[in-house]
């Protein structure tokens, strides 16, 4: 009897030894890795995700662009620099630099001094600002193939609203779409009506934010309604503007939808992009290699001109 | 003098009140183009100078525009793709931030970095190659092809985080004292703190989600596998210049979902997008 009870109590003892061991172990791989596992389990799916649809063809594009290869055959002909060296002698490639800088710095440029001048009168406390401020912002939530059809229905010279603005004016509308150098400007047009509002947005919250004690200050100095903007308001946008800057150019660069039903690159390429290049060398003329090395060149494109504006950034922004 | 000034002021204001009319109308002008338009009949539209006010309106575009491409389909995938990926996708911006917030773990700096760095990629980039695997997956017109390779976050778990980080630790501290495991904690207390936010997410999702055009268009190649965007696009091509009111009825269907989760969701997206571009 004593025994058996001797037993039982030397078994619970080294059970419990056993279980705080476990214990300590545990509380030791705590300290060491913290939830590791629980942490481990919770982002391992989206990292998952983002490492087979984002990160790995990215490398696989560097690969890409030294062969040739036309998507179905079983070989892929390794070809050194090639494509590199085809595109950046290429004269076609060129002009869809230029119009991917043309297109950029249109879009840029119009949507955020648009945008900007947008905010300025939206922020003026007038009666029904608020509908105002919805209509302003509604097209950059459309789908821009929607929006496109829609714009391609009202710039037809013949029966389009533009015809009827026209001959408001006084003018005939020329046949945007199909002219060589109009057709550029009218995708821009669309592109700022439909981006504005984003800018305008952001601007207005930055307006909001400025401490009205800066106006009143200014007020004080002496300084009128266009000394205060320059003096108080531009400066304290300034950070806001290059988030923007950098934001737009990202997305402009990206435009597919407006120009492939707007004018689907056309009239001869005028409106083909680098995004929209890149698109045809995949996926109509089925030459991987070129496809990815520019699309090799536009992401160096990117990285160089996000890095060069945060360098601007810092030099020009003023944070006092 | 000071009355002077008053005029002056009233006049000013006036002035003001009537460029913030004109945008508005520059802004409306072609959504009110299309939304008549879509109930022209091909009479009316055709003509110079034109229509503003169709005087019999023809409801029947709507219907040539769904018998003229298959629209109810395209309309189902739409609606799966954007709910299966935004449904993910929450659920992975949730957990991933919320690990990045509250769990104790080594590394985290390095797991927020290349979570957020995936926004440097542009979709151009990983366009062929994520072609080429879901053509091997054998993804090509199926949902899974559609969704699981857009279905990724970066900028949401950002968005989160910057959230997260601002509730009180005190709550949750409390929460854990009660016995509140992790899972407890995000739903009882992280996710009901986060509701503004999160349904900013979920609006800026849905909205980029239903308008992508250039990921359906590689990952589809039949005609019923097709998204809104592309249907609305290959209407217009099918029925070319010639028949302009089924087009714009069928655009304006296109348009008509977005619209409604504007006008229902306005207040959380402009707040959501100004707030958030400010704290990015």
């Amino acid at each position: 009897m004593v025994r058996t009870v001797d037993v039982l109590e030397s078994e619970r003892r080294a059970s419990t030894r056993a279980r705080l061991g476990t214990l300590a172990r545990v509380a030791f791989l705590r300290r060491a890795f913290g939830d590791w596992p629980l942490f481990v389990l919770f982002v391992a799916p989206n990292l998952l995700l983002l490492a087979v649809f984002t990160y790995w063809p990215l490398v696989y594009s560097g690969y890409l662009s030294f062969m040739q290869w036309d998507l179905i055959s079983p070989v892929k002909v390794f070809v050194g620099l090639e494509n590199y060296r085809f595109l950046l002698t290429d004269r076609e490639f060129h002009e869809v630099l230029r119009n991917t800088v043309v297109f950029t710095v249109g879009t840029v440029g119009g949507t955020m001094a648009l945008g900007l001048v947008f905010a300025l009168l939206l922020d003026q406390p007038l009666r029904g600002i608020a509908v105002a401020r919805g209509f302003v912002f509604v097209p950059y939530v459309l789908s821009g193939a929607a929006v496109a059809v829609f714009w391609v229905n009202m710039l037809n010279p013949r029966f389009g609203v533009v015809g009827q603005v026209a001959s408001w004016l006084g003018t005939v509308s020329p046949d945007w779409l199909n002219h060589p150098q109009l057709a550029m400007v009218a995708v821009i047009l669309v592109s700022i009506w439909k981006n504005v509002g984003f800018a305008t947005i952001v601007y207005l919250a930055g307006l909001q934010r400025i401490p009205q004690e800066l106006y009143e200050a200014a007020t004080v100095d002496g300084a009128g309604a266009l000394a205060r903007f320059r003096a108080v308001t531009l400066p304290q946008l300034g950070p806001i503007t290059l988030f923007l800057v950098v934001v737009s150019t990202i997305a402009s660069f990206q435009a597919f939808d407006l120009i492939k039903v707007l004018t689907d690159g056309g009239p001869v390429n005028a409106t083909t992009t680098l995004l929209f290049s890149i698109w045809e060398q995949g996926f109509v003329a089925f030459d991987a290699g070129r496809a990815a090395a520019a699309s090799v060149l536009l992401f160096a494109l990117l990285a160089v001109i996000s890095l060069l504006q945060v360098r601007l950034g810092e030099r020009r922004v003023s944070y006092d | 003098m000071t009355r002077r000034r008053g005029w002056r002021r009233a006049l000013a204001r006036l002035g003001l009140a009537a460029l913030v009319w004109l945008v508005v109308v520059v802004m409306a002008l072609p959504l009110y183009w299309v939304a008549t338009g879509a109930l022209k009949t091909n009479r009316e539209i055709y003509t110079f100078p034109p229509v503003w006010i169709p005087r019999d309106p023809q409801w029947s575009n709507f219907v040539a525009a769904w018998e003229a491409v298959p629209f109810g389909r395209f309309f189902l995938n739409s609606i799966v793709t954007t709910l299966g990926a935004v449904t993910i996708e929450l659920v992975f911006a949730l957990f991933s931030a919320y690990a990045l917030v509250f769990v104790k773990a080594r590394g985290k700096g390095i797991v927020f970095a290349v979570t957020v760095a995936a926004l440097l990629v542009p979709q151009t980039v990983t366009l062929l190659p994520n072609y080429l695997t879901i053509a091997r997956l054998g993804w090509i017109d199926t949902y899974q092809g559609l969704i699981v390779p857009v279905a990724a976050v970066a900028f949401g778990v950002f968005l989160f985080r910057q959230h997260f980080l601002t509730l009180p630790r005190d709550l949750l501290d409390a929460a854990r004292l009660d016995g509140c495991g992790h899972l407890g904690l995000l739903r009882h207390v992280v996710v009901p703190l986060s509701r503004p936010v999160i349904v900013t997410f979920l609006v800026i999702y849905l909205v980029s989600h239903w308008n992508d055009f250039l990921w359906p268009l590689v990952a589809t190649n039949r005609l019923e596998w097709r998204t809104v965007p592309i249907g609305v696009a290959y209407l217009y091509q099918v029925e070319g210049v010639q028949n302009w009111g089924p087009i714009l009825a069928g655009t304006v269907m296109a348009l008509a979902p977005m619209l409604l989760v504007y006008v229902v969701a306005q207040r959380w997206i402009v707040k959501g997008i100004g707030g958030g571009a400010l704290k990015g």
